[in-house]
């Protein structure tokens, strides 16, 4: 009897990958899918090797998302064409590999904008989709996949679907905010913002203190399209969560000076040097953070109806490419929670004990949230959201923010899977209601378990 | 899956009735730990050691191990990674002999070299490749400051340690870039019942302080881990003294 020769080894050999806060890095093979064809059949054959896979897009989720350790990951980015622009009625029909940058350059000369940005324009469509991402804008416009219109999905049984929110609500609601776990998405149809220029007229205040704070945003967040505030968790006593408020719209044409009108749709990222490789070791602590946070509360040049690119406005630390790097070879945690409205008690109990326990935490981001998405596992619902990132190695940081989220879970809110890196698996089950479907609607789709990533592992998703 | 902290929520401890090995996992519980494997000869200590962990919340599994017996070691512990992925182990098995004795029983001088050493080599080949196969985990290695520098009181022990300290470096340098982190512990004297009745060394340490220091470590993702650390330049001095100076040591 013949024996068969070895199968050819082509596989890429397992490479370490991580999150956006560098955190508990796992290895995995990566592979980058160039067509359609390439991504179902890598998925396939993920299927058989008992590990699975996920996508990934640009790896901007801060935890173990798009992290798939010992079986595959799929790198989404080789698929990023625009298939087709519609510029009478704002659509865009794209690879889910595409990211909101190229987007945005793409579409801004034609006089239209993305429905929802985050922090960051390096973030994939499927990212976006996946997170079910929410931008300043979330308390007028709800959350990225809201305006999609259809996206096509690869499922774990092989499958392509074409899926609407009409004509499948249950699977596409799944997948929005499903961190990737029902499917790859490849493709999606996305509707978009008409826009008159590329700059933001923005109004900018401070807030003395948090009360101070939650009553402006309270007061009259419902006038802006846009809006956030930036607040210093370092600042201890009367000044706990003073803040710079910024708030905005596209700036209407009639706003723009006359050599600005000439190209009012000019897109102008500007960008920084990256920080050096090397970056010593307990370089944050909360002396510099402190004094970093005071400089810049300082600085903040209040007033109202200034122009603003649109990247000063939206994407600040997009200017600094790698800064996620300052934080060491620690890594950092990115802690976002909301809470909903009535329960403001538990919010300033948490800024203080973040106060008290001395995080050495940059300027935070708290904003209100609008009405929810019907997304399974979509994080945002009406409430206040708060965004803090901290340096991993801080001692004791792992027990308190188990305590926090006591505090979260207690009043209903929720963490945010697109930048947890760290949550208890029970904690999660009394956080997403809907999470016993989610797991029913994977098991049907996916029934040999082809789709999994270190996420789903380690909250048992 | 080890969460940002490096904290696990699945761990063997090969040794497990070991004081410092149940000191870690209790420790572990406190924070992610949810599901224990107990690896060691089977023996009620082995149960009541389960039984107490039990009692902390987390699912316990006891199962026969020995050092002794490598050949076994492959079908053992393979059981236990085909139940599920592990994210910590810590080989925690050892025995520190009678070197007064054993100078006179080749044979029981043996026995301490292959309990420590030889099943060491093939406990942590065996996960190690398990760890390598699912692209995460840590392994924690039990060394000795006695295999830092071979002494007159314990020189059979200590060569045993020396060994197994080379093999887990050497064995975090092949799985390198695998996912994997392999971490060598370095006590000092810790009072368990393995140093009972023993003249106290200088630096004496607790079962706690290391199950501290391999938290901490699995958190930083640290090499190797000293303990207490103030350890570590004390040793590098001993290291270099002069063969004439270091006999007459009282050590
Ligand atoms: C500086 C910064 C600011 C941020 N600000 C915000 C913010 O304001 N609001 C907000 O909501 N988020 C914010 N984020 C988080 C970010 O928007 C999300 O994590 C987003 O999912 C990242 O997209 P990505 O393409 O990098 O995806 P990755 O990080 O690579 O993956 C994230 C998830 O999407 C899944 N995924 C990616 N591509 C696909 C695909 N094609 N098919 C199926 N699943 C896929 C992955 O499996 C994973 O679960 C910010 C992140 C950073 C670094
Ligand atoms: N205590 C110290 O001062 C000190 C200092 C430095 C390093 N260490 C090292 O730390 C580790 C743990 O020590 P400890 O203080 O916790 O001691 P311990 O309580 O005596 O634990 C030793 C463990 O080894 C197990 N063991 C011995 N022979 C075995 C075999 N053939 N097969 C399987 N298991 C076997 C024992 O199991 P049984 O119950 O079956 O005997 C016990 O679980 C050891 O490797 C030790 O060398 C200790």
């Amino acid at each position: 009897m013949a024996v068969l020769p070895p199968a050819p080894d082509t596989a890429p050999a397992p490479t370490p990958v991580s999150g956006w806060g560098r955190t508990a890095p796992t290895a995995a093979r990566l592979l980058r899918p160039a067509s359609y064809e390439e991504a179902a059949a890598a998925l396939r054959e993920a299927a058989h090797s008992g590990r699975g896979a996920i996508a990934r897009g640009l790896g901007r989720a801060y935890g173990d998302a798009a992290q798939n350790a010992g079986g595959a990951v799929l790198d989404m980015t080789g698929l990023d064409r625009i298939h087709e622009i519609d510029a009478v009625n704002g659509l865009v029909v794209c690879d889910a590999g595409v990211s909101l940058h190229k987007l945005m350059q793409v579409l801004l000369p034609l006089g239209w904008f993305v429905p929802v940005t985050p922090g960051t324009r390096y973030v994939t469509v499927g990212g976006a989709i996946s997170a079910d991402i929410h931008g300043k804008n979330h308390h007028v416009s709800g959350s990225f996949s809201r305006h999609v219109r259809a996206l096509e999905l690869l499922t774990g049984d092989g499958e392509t679907r074409l899926v609407t929110p009409q004509d499948e609500p249950e699977l596409f609601w799944a997948t929005a905010g499903g961190m990737g776990l029902t499917g790859v998405i490849l493709a999606a149809t996305v509707e978009l913002l008409p826009v008159r220029t590329s700059l933001m007229r923005v109004d900018t205040e401070r807030a003395a203190d948090l009360d101070d704070l939650m009553a402006r945003l309270a007061a009259n967040d419902h006038r802006y399209r846009y809006s956030v505030a930036w607040i210093d968790l370092l600042a201890r006593g009367a000044r706990t969560g003073r803040a710079v408020l910024t708030r905005g719209d596209h700036a209407p044409l009639d706003a723009l000076g006359a050599a600005a009108r000439r190209d009012p749709l000019a897109f102008r990222p500007g960008r920084l040097p990256a920080p050096p490789r090397m970056i010593p070791e307990g370089l944050l602590t909360r002396r510099t953070v402190g004094a970093f946070n005071e400089f810049w509360y300082r600085k903040a040049r209040t007033g109202s109806g200034r122009l603003q690119r649109l990247s000063t406005f939206f994407h600040p630390l997009d200017g600094v490419p790698d800064w996620n790097r300052i934080y060491g070879r620690g890594g950092f945690v990115q802690y976002q929670f909301v809470i909903g409205y009535g329960h403001e008690e538990a919010l300033r109990r948490i800024v203080r004990r973040i106060g008290a326990h001395g995080c050495p935490s940059f300027l935070a981001v708290l904003k209100r949230f609008g009405d929810g998405d019907p997304g399974w596992l979509s994080f945002p619902m009406p409430g206040w959201t708060l965004a803090l990132d901290i340096p991993a190695a801080m001692p004791g940081l792992g027990a308190l923010l188990d305590e926090l989220d006591e505090e979260v879970a207690a009043v209903g809110g929720r963490v945010y899977l697109a930048k947890d890196s760290r949550l208890r698996p029970d904690m999660l089950a009394r956080m997403y209601p809907r999470l016993d479907d989610f797991r029913e609607l994977r098991a049907r789709y996916d029934p040999h378990g082809a789709l999994t990533s270190d996420l789903a592992r380690r909250l048992a998703l | 899956m080890k969460d940002a902290f490096g904290a696990p929520q699945t761990l063997l401890l090969l040794g497990g009735t070991s004081e410092i090995g149940l000191a870690t996992a209790r420790r572990l519980i406190a924070r992610r730990t949810r599901r224990v494997y107990l690896a060691g000869r089977p023996s009620p200590a082995l149960e009541q050691a389960a039984q107490d962990l039990r009692a902390l919340g987390a699912e316990t599994m006891t199962v026969a191990f020995d050092a002794l017996e490598p050949d076994t070691h492959e079908e053992v512990l393979g059981k236990v990674f085909a139940d599920g992925d592990i994210d910590t182990v810590l080989l925690a098995f050892g025995v520190l002999g009678d070197q007064a004795r054993d100078e006179q029983d080749p044979a029981a001088a043996a026995r301490v070299a292959q309990t420590n050493y030889t099943g060491g080599v093939s406990a942590a080949l065996v996960c190690g490749t398990a760890l390598q196969h699912q692209g995460h985990g840590s392994l924690v290695v039990l060394s000795s400051v006695a295999g830092e520098r071979a002494r007159r009181s314990n020189f059979i022990y200590g060569s045993s340690k020396a060994g197994l300290d080379a093999f887990a470096q050497g064995l975090g340098d092949a799985l390198h870039g695998c996912g994997v982190h392999v971490m060598v512990v370095r006590p000092g004297f810790v009072r368990t019942r393995m140093t009972e009745g023993r003249r106290e060394a200088p630096m004496a340490t607790t079962a706690d302080a290391v199950a501290e220091a391999v938290e901490a470590g699995l958190r930083r993702r640290t090499e190797v881990v000293w303990v207490p650390a103030a350890l570590r330049p004390v040793m590098a001095a001993l290291r270099l003294m002069p063969r004439p100076l270091f006999r007459r040591l009282p050590l």
